[in-house]
């Protein structure tokens, strides 16, 4: 019996990617199955940060293709940096979620309001239903208690865990997380990576995560990649890349984080 | 006693200096969001427009501008109540100060509230009602506070084109009397109290929006 591998959800084919002078993505390849777990690792600038904000269409790309669950986020037609329509972009955006280095709640909304604001206004949601799938939500955060607070009175981690909570109330395929534990104190990181613990058995759920906590990384991915001057440079299961990586950038940038 | 006997004059061009300057501070807040809006969310087109319209009422003289509206316009057919030119000119001028306060509350607003926003999926006109215009408006508020006051005073330059506001009623007695210490102290009274309970009025729209939106300092438990 043979298995074929599924479609990819995300496909990056010859992707670049270019501030200026500086090109961030170069001729950029990259694909991820429906459901896995990636992390991307690698030295700041190497294009990391910029391959979830290209999929969140937060930034626009000049070169090459990119499909998320078979769709193009260019058009044939399309005009402005994206190539494409705003409603075309909104139905891209329908199935990502994102989840930000400094959390980015909205500070003039209650948490149960931030959570519950998109589900109503973008999706349509009654008040009633969006509130009911909040409190199930910020309960998997460990944050009931805390649905009429304001960010500015929760801790970074609790933010931190009230931006997840948030991000999957629109019920995402994709769940990027850029950086979710830099801003955080030390002793708040570990409250964070056990809610997006729980998020990796989630079996239908795609995660993209970039991070520095390399013993996280190892922990829940099924695959990462090391970035370097906007490449893949070297990729593979946590294990090999961790004991046994071949390329010597990859054992360079392991030697220094891991010390 | 003689400063008795000018009060009811006075009075009645305070109430009409009033109702200009509440109108105007109405409908000048109106032309300051429409047209700070649009320089920020509008098109190139829209934005240029509501640029233009900014820069010509801004960079002339308020003075002129009621002239201009009151004695140059019906030259070409067009012509209004003194009153209603007055209200309108006024809140051209202060909407034109008003649209900066309001571009430039809009444009502080963080760059990570508008990905947040677009991350959530939020169309355009979604993220400006509820995610940055309530945030903005926080900020706002001293400075239309300001605005405000100086709409005040600023109306005292309709009584150039006869409308018996309370600087033309002050101006109108102190002909009759040549009691200027008397007529202008008084007059100078009257504008403070108006701008006290603007003020007042002001703190407490201020605080509304606060309320609205929200930011408390202490927690509660």
């Amino acid at each position: 019996m043979t298995q074929t591998a599924p479609a990819p959800i995300i496909a990056f084919d010859r992707v670049t990617k270019r501030f200026g002078a500086l090109t961030v993505l170069d001729d950029f390849n990259f694909t991820v199955a429906p459901g896995e777990k990636v992390t991307l690792i690698g030295p700041s600038g190497s294009g990391k940060s910029t391959v979830l904000r290209i999929l969140m269409t937060l930034e626009p790309f000049q070169e090459g293709t990119l499909t998320l669950a078979g769709m193009s986020y260019q058009q044939p037609n399309g005009t402005g940096p994206f190539k494409a329509g705003e409603r075309h972009l909104r139905q891209i955006r329908s199935h990502v979620g994102m989840v930000f280095q400094s959390f980015n709640l909205f500070p003039h909304m209650s948490v149960m309001r931030n959570v519950v604001e998109a589900p109503v206004r973008v999706l349509g949601l009654s008040r009633a239903e969006a509130e009911c799938r909040a409190v199930d939500l910020l309960a998997l955060v460990g944050l009931a208690d805390k649905k009429d607070h304001f960010p500015a009175q929760l801790s970074g981690g609790q933010q931190q865990r009230v931006a997840i909570a948030r991000a999957l109330a629109m019920r995402p395929r994709v769940l990027l997380f850029d950086e979710p534990t830099s801003a955080l104190d030390p002793q708040l990181v570990g409250e964070v990576l056990s809610v997006i613990r729980s998020l990796a058995h989630e079996h239908d759920l795609t995660m993209l995560l970039v991070t520095h906590e390399m013993r996280f990384a190892r922990e829940v991915s099924d695959r990462v990649c090391f970035f370097d001057k906007g490449r893949i440079c070297e990729q593979g299961a946590p294990d090999q890349i961790f004991t046994n990586p071949q390329q010597p950038r990859t054992r360079e940038f392991l030697a220094s984080v891991l010390g | 006693m003689e400063w008795i006997s000018y009060l009811p004059s006075l009075g009645r061009g305070a109430l009409v200096t009033a109702s200009i300057t509440l109108a105007a501070i109405a409908l000048g807040g109106a032309a300051a969001f429409v047209a700070g809006i649009a320089r920020v969310e509008g098109g190139r087109i829209v934005a240029t427009l509501a640029l233009c319209y900014t820069e010509l009422f801004r960079g002339t003289s308020l003075l002129v501008q009621l002239f201009w509206f009151y004695y140059a316009l019906p030259l070409v057919g067009i012509s209004f109540e003194p009153v209603t030119t007055g209200i309108v000119v006024l809140a051209l001028h202060v909407g034109a100060y008003g649209s900066e306060i309001v571009r430039g509350a809009l444009a502080s607003v963080a760059q990570q509230q508008h990905e947040a926003a677009r991350a959530l999926n939020f169309g355009r006109m979604q993220t400006l009602l509820h995610i940055t215009l309530p945030q903005a408006l926080v900020e706002m508020m001293p400075a239309f506070g300001n605005l405000a006051i100086e709409t005040l005073k600023l109306s005292s330059l309709v009584s150039l084109i006869s409308i018996a506001d309370l600087t033309f009623r002050a101006q109108s007695i102190r002909n009759l009397t040549l009691d200027s210490t008397t007529v202008y102290t008084l007059t100078l009274l009257g504008y403070f109290l108006m701008s006290l309970v603007l003020m007042g009025l002001m703190r407490l729209l201020e605080r509304l929006v606060r309320r609205g939106a929200a930011f408390p300092r202490a927690a509660h438990s």
